[in-house]
This record gives structure tokens, C-alpha cells and sequence, in this order.
């Protein structure tokens, strides 16, 4: 079949779709390209993209991707910083990297390597890009009924003006229990591109967390996608925080098709000057009886943009769903924008559905209560800046998580303050 | 010696355009409780934020002297790390930040102003647990959210520990004693008491008399149309408890 073919490309749609050339011709990454020249990357026009137009806001793509070498990855990765202790797993440039060897936790088996890609069509960008570029990734699968006590990482950085596209894919068995950390780093001043897409599913009972850290660079652009299944009396929580990156799309999308299971997402968005960070989420409740708990907290300054869409949709069959949304943003400048857009679609009858977004400023009242006591402005505004994202975490029970994600939270602020 | 001296003040809320504070004068002595009462709308909490020094609060005319300096052109931090203490009317609540941290920043941002070393955090838990114990404020409250979900009472009470923590020379408590049972007015009257001193000056403003019956005030002043339009000792606010203010605003026209 002939594809129509799109009449200007972009330079980040050639780009993209030159550096999938010299990654092969297998026939998923062939037809993805296709259909990327046949459509080109979402505008406005596509409700899913309204607030973040892709195809004109993704200003550049890497054009000369380089892969490091080994010497590179072994000094990036002795340089990389801990974020707690945890067995790691390294991709730079979209490549896995040999670190030190490490004796694979208990009830753990990985595969690094090529995965079958895969999206849903061409108006699903992040898989889309992520099928034509992504060559590594890591399978883990967890036994049923293992518990992994120390964090399972997944590292991701980027040397250079480069792209780095990876595809993970991670199950956990029946009564499994593990936690895991995905991160994405660069430097400021690298012209960068990150994407990953992670498939991520929960058997009866499992029970996980996932973090996500982006700390990327201001000029890295960022396509992330967390697609996951939750079954029978399975627990996820999922923390999020973003504190950088230009362009940034963060998508996590979860069928709940399991009853009596137990979903919550809580997250952070630190918006600084040129920053546009778009987090995406889709629940599909699909069995009766399942919570679902989702938050952010938004911090914007300067002319930083942010976008949240949060649909949620009830399947006729999942009764007694009790999902719970909101999204609150603290504007610190006049040119700081969000935009959030809920999308409830319930087709049960007997559930609970709640959504609330508010945007704000740091409120007067507050402000001088605290200089009425003798905090300065600056201090009384850091003060209350920092309560308002951290409340996200304050569920958080383990102490060095919880520190950690504040820390990195108080290290943004003093920076962007 | 002086402790407060406020000089035909005016004061005009910028929002509304008009002026509140109307060419007030006032004078309190270290070691002097003065009371000033006054029915709703005379200007009772204008008078306390110009003195905190509240934004939207502009002073068109006056002086406010304390211990002889003008604080006019004084931030809030400033007349705070100076010696100047707002007890609110309503206490802010904020999520988020836990009483215990929110004392701590205000101990030591006003020491670090002072050119004070700050506190270690040995030596501030022990200033706060002894200042609490007698407030009837337990750790587990202070580890709380400021303020939030505080009863009336819990409020009134933690205004009156920052008082006592952050030891200041002027105290201006605004109608302290809204919304407290009669229990509560106890604790916080008692609390106050206990702060008095020859050094200590307090300017306490209220719409009833029955906080003074238990903060014994030295002296009494009518607030009235944003002028002080009688002053006198105690007995001028039983006077108001019994009279009301009708006859005394008649003299004053």
C-alpha cells in the first residue's frame, strides 16, 4: 500500500527518521517511519496533543547521534550520582552499559536487548518515535512471590548533542513485590533527546513502586511513556517528578483490570524558565471495586509552560470504582502559564469519580504571617513553595526517600528561586 | 521609658481608598499593658497590621515611634527581628510546613537579624518543649501543619508560644480572644500574663471587657472613627461593659 507522504518535513521528522534508517530496516521500525512520513508528528489539531504541539514545538532533533564509547560510558557512569542505593541498570545513548558486576537480586531475571516495539497509531508520537529509534531496553520478570528489597534503577543519560531511545519491559509475578527508579539526567547545554517507553505489568497481587526522576538538561527534549496492567488485588504507586528538561511529555497510562486493586500517583513538576512539561495520564478502570489516587503539585517561573491531562474511564463493568484527581499549580511569575484539562468518562453507575485543578499564586495572607514573625520575603516565599510541592511526598513512608525527593526538590527551588 | 509612641497616624487602605486610621495618638510605657477597645468597624485591626506593617496598608500622615526609632519605613521581618509581635486575629493556616520548622525559621531568621547565632537544634527543642508545656501544647501538635485543623483555642495558643519563644518587647494582640471558650481564654490570658514585665510593653486590642478581667490592663483606650477618642484606667472598660460605647462616641461628636 502506498502512504500518502507528508509535504515538508520538519528537521526533527528528518532527523528522527534518518537516524531510524541507520538503525535497519526490520519491518516494525520500516512500517513506524511510514507512518510517521505519512502523518508527521502531532500538531494542536490532535485533541490528545491540543497543549503540546509537537510537531512545531519540537524544535530540533540530534542529527549525528553518537554512541559512546566504553571509556565514555565507564566515566559517565562512575560520575553519575547515586540516587539511592540500588541495582542499577545503565543506558547511555540508548545503550546499555556494562557496569560493575552485580549479583542479580533473588527471584530477578533481566534480559538487556532489543524489544518489540509498538504503538497504538500515528497519533500515539511517544511510542511511535520510541518503535523507530529504540535499539536496548531491558526485560526483567519477577518471580511470583519474590520480594525484591533493593531498588531495581533504570539510568538513563545522554553524552553530546545525542538521541537515546530505549524499550524496557517489566512484569511482575503473582504476590511479587519490588521497587524500581527511572531516571533520565543530562547536562544543560547538551542539545539532547530522550525517549523511553516501558511496558510494566503487575500479576495478582504484586505489588510495586515506580519512580520517575527527570533531571534533564534545558535543551533536552523528553518523550517519556509508562504503560502498565494492574491485576487482582495488585498495589502500585507511581512518584513522579520532573525538574528539567525543554520540551517534555511524560505519559503514563494504566489499564486496571484486575478488582480490588490499588492505584495511587503522586508527582511534582518543577517548571523553570523555558520549560514546557506536559504529564499525561489515562486510567482505565476496567474491574469493579479498584481505587485509583492521583496528584501533582506544579511550580512554574519564569516563562515556564505546563500541561496536565488527566482522563479517567470507567468501564460499565467496574462498579464500585473510586478514582480520585487533582492538579494544583503555584504560578511564581506573570508569564508562567498551565493549562490542565480532567476527562471523565464513566460508563458504571455506581462509583466515585472526583477531579479538582486549581492555579494559584503564593497567597498574601501566608506571606505575611511568616514576616510578621521575621522570615524575609525570599525566605517566607521558598518556605511556602516548598510546602506546597512537598505535600505530595509526605506519604511517602520510607524517611531516605522521601528526604531525597525533597532535597532534589529544595535544590531546584534554590536554583530557580 | 517609652516603649510605643504613635503620632497623629492616618492610615488608608490602598484596595479601598479610605482612610481608616484617622490622626490617632497613643503612648504605652515599658512594663504597660494598654488595652484598646473599640466597636466593629473603628479601625481596631487596621491599627495592628499598619503596626506589623502590612502591604496595603499605607501610611499617609504620623509617625510610629518604637523605643524612639520610626519602623515606618520597616519591612515586617524588620519590625519583627526589632521586637514588634502581631498575635493575630486569625492565625494563617498553612499546609505544609510543620509548626516545629516554622518556629525554628522564625527563631533564627530574627537571631541571624540580629547579628544572634542561631539556635542548634538541641538547645531550640528544649526552648520549645518548656514553653509549651505551660501552654498546654503538646509535640505531637507542633508537629502538625501550622495552624491547620487547629481548634480556635489551639490557634490562640500557638500565637501566644511564638510570643513567648520569640520574646518580644512590643506585643500588639488583636483581638486574641475571639472564638475562644472560656477555658481557652484562661490558658491564653495566663500565658500572656506570664510575659509580662518591666521591659514589655502590650498593646492589647479587644471588643469585649472579659479578656480584661483577665488581662488586667493599665490603662484604656477608646478606638473610635480611627481617632483614640478617651482613654483612662481600668474602670473605663466596665464602664463600656456596662454603658456601651454610645455615650462616649456622644461626647467625643
Amino acid at each position: 500500500m502506498m502512504l500518502k507522504k507528508i509535504e515538508n518535513m520538519t528537521q526533527a521528522e528528518d532527523a528522527m527518521l534518518a537516524a531510524s534508517t541507520t538503525l535497519g530496516s526490520d519491518k516494525e521500525r520500516a512500517a513506524a517511519a511510514d507512518t510517521l512520513r505519512a502523518h508527521g508528528l502531532p500538531t494542536r489539531r490532535i485533541e490528545a496533543w491540543h497543549y503540546t504541539d509537537l510537531r512545531n514545538q519540537l524544535k530540533a532533533f540530534p542529527e549525528n547521534t553518537q554512541s559512546a564509547s566504553k571509556k565514555q560510558a565507564e566515566e559517565w557512569l562512575a560520575k553519575c550520582s547515586e540516587f539511592l542505593p540500588a541495582f542499577r541498570l545503565a543506558f547511555l545513548n540508548g545503550a546499555y552499559v556494562e557496569g560493575p558486576a552485580e549479583v542479580l537480586p533473588a527471584g530477578l531475571t533481566l534480559q538487556t536487548g532489543m524489544s518489540n516495539g509498538g504503538y497504538r497509531d500515528a497519533t500515539d508520537a511517544v511510542a511511535l518515535i520510541n518503535t523507530m529509534l529504540a535499539a536496548d531496553g531491558v526485560n526483567i520478570s519477577i518471580d511470583a512471590d519474590a520480594a525484591i528489597s533493593e531498588p531495581v534503577e533504570l539510568l538513563h543519560g545522554v553524552i553530546g548533542d545525542s538521541a537515546s531511545a530505549c524499550r524496557h519491559s517489566i512484569a511482575l509475578g503473582a504476590g511479587a513485590s519490588a521497587n524500581f527508579i527511572e531516571r533520565h539526567i543530562s547536562e544543560n547545554g547538551q542539545s539532547a533527546f530522550s525517549n523511553t517507553v516501558t511496558e510494566l505489568s503487575l500479576e495478582k497481587g504484586a505489588n510495586a513502586r515506580w519512580i520517575i526522576v527527570q533531571e534533564e538538561g534545558e535543551q533536552t527534549n523528553h518523550l517519556g511513556q509508562l504503560n502498565v496492567t494492574l491485576g487482582q488485588d495488585a498495589q502500585l504507586e507511581i512518584l513522579v517528578m520532573n525538574a528539567g528538561g525543554q520540551l517534555v511529555r511524560r505519559e503514563i497510562n494504566v489499564v486496571v483490570n484486575g478488582s480490588n486493586s490499588d492505584l495511587s500517583i503522586r508527582g511534582v513538576n518543577l517548571i523553570g524558565d523555558g520549560s514546557h512539561i506536559d504529564v499525561t495520564t489515562s486510567l482505565f478502570h476496567e474491574a469493579p471495586d479498584t481505587i485509583s489516587n492521583e496528584i501533582f503539585r506544579n511550580v512554574a517561573t519564569g516563562n515556564g509552560k505546563g500541561v496536565f491531562q488527566g482522563e479517567i474511564r470507567v468501564a460499565k463493568d467496574a462498579q464500585k470504582t473510586d478514582a480520585r484527581m487533582a492538579c494544583n499549580t503555584l504560578l511564581l511569575s506573570d508569564e508562567a502559564e498551565y493549562s490542565a484539562k480532567p476527562e471523565l468518562e464513566i460508563f458504571a453507575d455506581d462509583v466515585q469519580c472526583a477531579h479538582g485543578a486549581t492555579v494559584t499564586d503564593i497567597l498574601d495572607d501566608h506571606l505575611f504571617y511568616l514576616r510578621a514573625r521575621g522570615l524575609s520575603e525570599r525566605d517566607a516565599r521558598a518556605l511556602l513553595v516548598k510546602a506546597f510541592v512537598e505535600e505530595v511526598f509526605d506519604e511517602v513512608e520510607e524517611d531516605d526517600l522521601r528526604d531525597n525527593l525533597n532535597a532534589r526538590i529544595e535544590n531546584w527551588l534554590d536554583n530557580h528561586g | 521609658m517609652t516603649m510605643l509612641e504613635i503620632k497623629n497616624l492616618h492610615v488608608r487602605i490602598e484596595e479601598e481608598g479610605t482612610e481608616i486610621i484617622n490622626g490617632l495618638n497613643l503612648s504605652v510605657k515599658a512594663g504597660e499593658v494598654a488595652a484598646i477597645m473599640g466597636p466593629n468597624g473603628s479601625g481596631k485591626s487596621t491599627l495592628s497590621y499598619a503596626l506589623a506593617g502590612r502591604d496595603g496598608y499605607e501610611v499617609t500622615e504620623g509617625e510610629v515611634l518604637f523605643k524612639g526609632e520610626n519602623i515606618l519605613e520597616m519591612e515586617p521581618e524588620e519590625r519583627a527581628a526589632s521586637g514588634v509581635f502581631l498575635a493575630f486575629q486569625y492565625p494563617v493556616e498553612i499546609p505544609g510546613v510543620a509548626t516545629i520548622n516554622f518556629l525554628k525559621a522564625a527563631m533564627n531568621s530574627q537571631r541571624k537579624a540580629r547579628g544572634e547565632a542561631e539556635f542548634t537544634t538541641p538547645e531550640f527543642i528544649r526552648t520549645v518543649k518548656e514553653a509549651a508545656g505551660s501552654l498546654n501544647i503538646s509535640m505531637e501538635m507542633l508537629k502538625r501543619p501550622l495552624n491547620v485543623g487547629f481548634s480556635g483555642g489551639e490557634k490562640k495558643r500557638a500565637e501566644i508560644l511564638q510570643m513567648a519563644l520569640l520574646q518580644p518587647q512590643l506585643c500588639v494582640m488583636d483581638e486574641t480572644d475571639s472564638g475562644l471558650d472560656i477555658d481557652a481564654l484562661k490558658i491564653v490570658a495566663d500565658g500572656v500574663n506570664a510575659l509580662r514585665s518591666p521591659d514589655r510593653a502590650f498593646v492589647v486590642i479587644t471588643h469585649y471587657q472579659r479578656l480584661l478581667q483577665h488581662i488586667v490592663p493599665d490603662s484604656v483606650h477608646v478606638l473610635y472613627d480611627g481617632k483614640i477618642i478617651r482613654s483612662g484606667d481600668k474602670d473605663l472598660a466596665l464602664h463600656l461593659e456596662e454603658f456601651g460605647y454610645a455615650d462616649i462616641i456622644a461626647d467625643a461628636a
